[in-house]
């Protein structure tokens, strides 16, 4: 896809991103920083399934079918339990002023 | 499909991962963040399964059901309280993932050798590394540090182990070595966290967190994956951001707590005596429930001891009953109170309390000059003065809660014992302040039924 320097550069730039988003997270909802992060580092399921679609049976696509169940139960859980708990983060029945 | 839609995808799927993490800037915005993640995952998995490449997805499509029904199944099971244990075994799974995906790639032939050696690398440690801290959290081994001698010794020879294993097997690419590898790491990622205990766990969770984003960007370097590279920097940058945050409230290091054995020298048992010419004042319930009630403003800190005692719901009948009488009641949360960052926050949403009066240390520190309570429940170390007065004390330097300004000050508590940091808290012998002995929650509901006469 592309040269190890160009990837370099992405990481980079991506660490500058995350940086700067995560400093921008309350500290309120760190719990749900952490689950949210958890499901969406998940995203190595990508890389399993690559591994794990091709028609003959081998030891890589067994391997590449555990790795894509893992990355599953990560991504699901990470992101069902967020929800959980965000859902639970309310406002008072009158809205205050502050914050 | 072609690649041009491929890329596509996944440059909208990195951007929706950055906006959900984006959503947590604010508690209003944080659903649909989350949301927006689970799309963008969607978006990423549905434009790969697309692939020509991919020519079977039977297997695939069951393997993605049963992690889905797992995963939601122990998400939806979990009780808030053990949300640390759970968030570790995730880190975990990512983690065995990312070995089995290199162990995948290295079978079927990839040359990549070296990115392949670093994902599954920091793969292993966070994996085996979540385990043990699963296991402390969740009881299954003491929670305290393990330490003996030689420890850091030992730790660097595997470490120059698998450096050295590492080159090797980059050089000549032997599956063998890569066994080796893999065993290695397994075994560096247990000895790193076992002298790491109690209430170091905050930044532990948050340092495997961090791991787990790092083994996604090396996966992402041996496949050439630029969506794997962009979400796991963020990740990682996350989880490296709660570390900092976490230490820096303990003011320590991320090298003193990964090197472990915090508060060993001490007796940490919380059975240690008191010494003899102080008295602790004690009271019961019903006096703190007179007192609270005539107060005008009560600032409540709570601690690990109340995740433990699940005394978060009786918590909020009591500020219901006190604002109630007109008394306003506010909770100050400190940064590494619980076992994971947050913990506190969530506990006390689970338990409906609004989260706009749940304030922060600095945002809270002045307001107990004005208070007329402080009530303490479970909590020890981020209260004690001596972080602020005695240099020599192993805390010194933290930033605590200034309970002690507060006109009165009750300690929940079981005993008069120290708190993981193995220091007295001089607090518990001060004019203002009265012991409550006894569970949190029951105390606690005491206090509720005082108020309700």
């Amino acid at each position: 896809m592309s040269d190890i320097w160009t990837l370099l550069t992405i990481l980079m730039l991506a660490c500058f991103v995350g940086y700067f988003v995560v400093w921008g997270v309350t500290p309120a909802l760190h719990s749900p920083l952490m689950s949210v992060s958890n499901a969406v580092s998940g995203i190595i399921i990508i890389g399993a399934l690559i591994t794990a679609g091709g028609t003959e049976m081998n030891i890589s696509k067994i391997f590449g079918l555990i790795a894509v169940f893992l990355a599953s139960v990560n991504i699901f859980g990470g992101f069902a339990v967020s929800h959980r708990m965000l859902l639970m983060f309310k406002k008072k029945k009158t809205p205050g002023e502050k914050k | 499909m072609t690649n041009t839609v491929l890329s596509c995808s996944y440059l909208i799927a990195s951007a929706l991962c950055i906006l959900a993490i984006r959503g947590l800037a604010s508690p209003r915005t944080a659903r649909s963040g989350n949301i927006l993640g689970m799309v963008g995952m969607s978006v990423a998995v549905i434009a790969t399964l697309s692939l020509p490449a991919i020519t079977d997805i039977r297997w695939i499509l069951a393997a993605v059901a049963a992690g889905a029904l797992i995963g939601i199944f122990s998400a939806t099971k979990v009780k808030m309280t053990a949300l640390p244990q759970m968030i570790a075994a995730f880190n975990g799974l990512g983690g065995l993932a990312a070995i089995f995906i290199s162990a995948s790639e290295i079978s079927a032939g990839s040359e990549a050798y070296a990115e392949a050696s670093i994902g599954m690398l920091i793969g292993a440690v966070a994996f085996s590394g979540s385990l043990i801290a699963f296991a402390k959290l969740q009881g299954l081994m003491p929670s305290g540090a393990v330490v003996f001698s030689g420890q850091q010794g030992i730790n660097l020879i595997f470490a120059l182990g698998i450096i050295g294993t590492a080159a090797a097997y980059i050089a000549n690419g032997n599956i063998a070595l890569f066994e080796i590898l893999v065993s290695l790491s397994i075994i560096l990622g247990i000895l790193l966290i076992l002298p790491i205990g109690g209430a170091d766990m905050p930044v532990v969770i948050s340092v495997l967190n961090a791991y787990s984003g790092w083994a996604a960007v090396g996966i992402g370097f041996s496949l050439n994956n630029v969506l794997l590279i962009i979400v796991g920097a963020i990740v990682g940058a996350s989880g490296a951001i709660l570390s900092y945050i976490m230490t820096k409230a303990m003011n320590r290091s991320l090298v003193s707590v990964m090197l472990g054995g915090f508060g060993l020298e001490q007796n940490k048992d919380g059975e240690q005596k008191p010494d003899d010419r102080k008295t602790a004042k004690s009271g019961n319930p019903q006096d703190a429930a007179f007192i609270m009630e005539n107060a005008n403003k009560v600032i409540i800190v709570p601690g690990y001891g109340m995740a433990v005692a699940q005394a978060q719901h009786v918590l909020k009948e009591m500020a219901d009953a006190l604002h109630q009488k007109g008394v306003e009641v506010k909770y100050a949360i400190h940064p590494v109170a619980g076992r994971m960052p947050g913990h506190m926050n969530v506990l006390l949403a689970e338990a409906n309390v609004p989260y706009e009066d749940v304030y922060e240390l600095e945002e809270i520190n002045r307001e107990f000059a004005s208070a007329d309570v402080a009530y303490v429940i479970g909590a020890n170390d981020i209260t004690n003065p001596l972080a602020k007065t005695d240099p020599h004390s192993p805390i010194f330097g933290m930033p605590v809660l200034e309970v002690e300004k507060a006109r009165t000050v009750f300690f929940v508590k079981r005993s008069l014992g120290t708190g993981y940091s193995g220091v007295e808290n001089p607090l518990f012998f001060a004019d203002n302040t009265i012991m409550l002995y006894g569970d949190a929650k029951k105390v606690t509901e005491e206090i509720v039924s005082a108020l309700e006469k």
